[in-house]
């Protein structure tokens, strides 16, 4: 469907991530917030309150993130589109409430504008190290969608995809920015209602008490249904069956489970999307995410000024993981090498993919800044003179 | 073409980063170029320095960070002390002569000064420094075309202060233009 075009700014705007971000909610249909304010994902919930009076949404200031969380998931129970936004410290408050989402299979979106931690860390500088708490947070096994934009426009985009993705398949989805992609002020173009497409909830058009609220359609997501029209509903982060009601034994534990994994990883074609550049015949491929793909993109003109095939593959959804192009890709060049501003954390889902069929490298950084492109550069350039493909003579030698 | 990389300090409540905001739009919305404004920042930004990046070129920018600016505005003794050291050789600098006394300086680096506080007073309203900064800013440089930055300002300022942001506007780039005559003469 196409949102409601008294709710977009279209246009060419000049905004930071963040308030793109807020934008793309309001495009996708989002009407709810419930926030508790943190640096560097506060202009997100400020944005939002000051344009939901505009277009007829709410927001909600919260005493702390566990009331924002569950709050923003009775907001979607009761019929809205809601996000949650927050950043490190408060992502982990609210990882009772994601795991409770996907749980009741809750279609919201939560984004983590990521920033140097652990614990406080540094609020007002960048770092992807919540890439694996966006996988593993939440105790249980449970799979996740996670986006990762690398500009501001895409931070407009995504959170549109985080919207549609949440409501295709029912389950919370992460929009894990950083820093500075939300603090970056860049050209942003918001279009027009007509080059938009929402996905809108999946309700059942079946009768109260014919419907059951966990019972899958052969996508294995099940259908919603309106608050007000008669259904009797029940929601538990217990283990349920089919209508809801906890079930707690083996048997049912393995089918909800097995089923909520499946949805995601048996639709995982239709999730995963990655951007390729330079990899038709390339030596050595980087892996990278958010603003660090940027500045891997200014390594990898320097590297191939030097005659070094050089590609990179981005991940805009980080989970699920690309695995089967991941692997491929392994087979294709010598080296994988994995910047990100962490101590190296997609990098092991790189290796475990990779499984030795190529070499992998980590460029690895502990936040508060982005890398220096000569960083990346030089792991790329060794990376050609072990695989002996250095075509030209290294910068040094010249 | 690399990027021409722009500095901007000051103290919170010059409006130094509406500065940022306006020369980033007027290039990103208004000459059709690439441009990426960050904003320096800590969590005590409120009143004490802060600072804007701006950084503006025909191609995408990949690297936001400013590393060594061509263009430098300092509207504080501190932003002089702490940014004046990062300008590349051959830099400009641009600076509120009755806020900032000059330190040494390499032979390459060109100077000028403007009274913008004393402007913006005379104007009969402080807030508008950083449009007269602006002004000045577009004559020196020519970075952002006169056009690209009136309409920046016009979509960027509340619709009441448009006319006498314009002004202050005009009253900053006729000093920058006066300066740079005095400068070739």
């Amino acid at each position: 469907m196409k949102p409601d075009s008294r709710g977009l700014l279209s246009g060419r705007l000049f905004i930071d991530g963040d308030h793109a971000c807020a934008e793309g909610a309001i495009a996708a249909g989002c009407r709810f917030t419930a926030g508790y304010p943190i640096t560097p994902s506060t202009e997100v919930v400020e944005r939002l309150a000051q344009r939901f009076p505009f277009v007829g949404g709410t927001f909600i200031q919260m005493e702390d993130e566990l009331a924002a969380s569950i709050t923003v998931l009775g907001a979607v129970w009761g019929g809205a589109k809601a996000i949650c936004v927050t950043s490190g410290p408060g992502f982990s408050l609210m990882m009772e409430h994601l795991g409770y989402a996907a749980m009741t299979e809750t279609p919201v979106v939560f984004i983590d504008v990521q920033r140097g931690g652990p614990s406080t860390g540094l609020p007002t500088l960048p770092a992807q190290g919540d890439m694996m708490q966006a996988r593993w947070g939440t105790h249980g096994d449970c799979r996740f969608i996670a986006l990762c934009p690398s500009s501001p426009q895409e931070c407009f985009d995504l959170t549109i995809e985080a919207f549609n993705l949440s409501e295709r398949f029912r389950t919370p989805v992460l929009l894990m920015m950083d820093e500075v992609v939300g603090h970056m002020t860049e050209r942003v173009v918001i279009p027009s209602a007509d080059d938009l497409d929402i996905v809108p909830r999946r309700y059942t058009d079946k009768a109260p008490g014919e419907f059951k609220l966990f019972e899958p359609r052969d996508d294995l997501v099940p259908d919603m249904c309106r608050a007000g029209q008669g259904h009797r509903i029940h929601l538990t982060g217990l283990t349920h069956d089919e209508r809801g009601y906890p079930v707690l034994n083996a048997d049912t534990q393995d089918r909800l489970v097995r089923r909520l994994a499946d949805k995601i990883e048996r639709n995982a074609a239709q999730i995963v999307r990655v951007e390729e550049r330079n990899l038709d015949g390339a030596d050595i491929a980087v892996v990278a995410y958010g603003i660090t793909a940027r500045i891997a993109e200014r390594a990898i003109e320097m590297a191939r000024a030097q005659g070094i095939q050089v590609g990179s593959l981005r991940l805009i959804t980080a989970w699920p993981f690309p695995t089967e192009r991941l692997q491929r890709l392994a087979s294709e060049v010598s080296a994988i090498v994995v910047p990100e501003l962490n101590l190296g954390q997609m990098v092991l889902e790189v290796e475990r993919v990779v499984a030795g069929r190529c070499r992998v490298i980590s460029v690895d950084h502990a936040g508060g800044t982005v890398h220096l492109p000569k960083q990346i550069h030089a792991a790329i350039e060794s990376a050609a003179r072990e695989a002996g493909v250095m075509r030209l003579p290294l910068a040094s030698e010249r | 073409m690399a990027s021409s990389e722009i500095k901007i300090g000051g103290l919170g409540g010059q409006g130094v980063i509406m500065a940022g905001m306006i020369l980033g739009k007027a290039a990103s919305l208004h000459d059709e170029k690439f441009a990426t404004l960050i904003q320096a920042f800590g969590p005590e930004a409120r009143g004490a320095a802060c600072s804007a990046q701006v950084l503006i070129d025909d191609d995408p920018i990949l690297y936001p960070y400013v590393v060594s600016p061509q263009f430098l505005v300092t509207l504080s003794q501190d932003a002089f002390r702490q940014f004046a050291p990062e300008l590349r050789e051959g830099g400009v600098l641009m600076f509120d002569e009755d806020m900032v006394t000059l330190g040494k300086l390499p032979p390459s680096i060109r100077t000028y000064g403007l009274p913008a506080m004393r402007l913006a007073e005379s104007l009969g309203r402080k807030q508008v420094l950083n449009l007269i900064v602006v002004g000045f800013f577009t004559a020196i440089t020519g970075l952002v075309s006169e056009a690209a930055a009136r309409a920046a300002i016009r979509d960027t300022v509340p619709p009441s202060t448009i006319a006498l942001n314009l002004h202050a506007f005009e009253v900053g780039f006729a000093q920058g233009k006066s300066r740079l005559a005095d400068k070739t003469n």
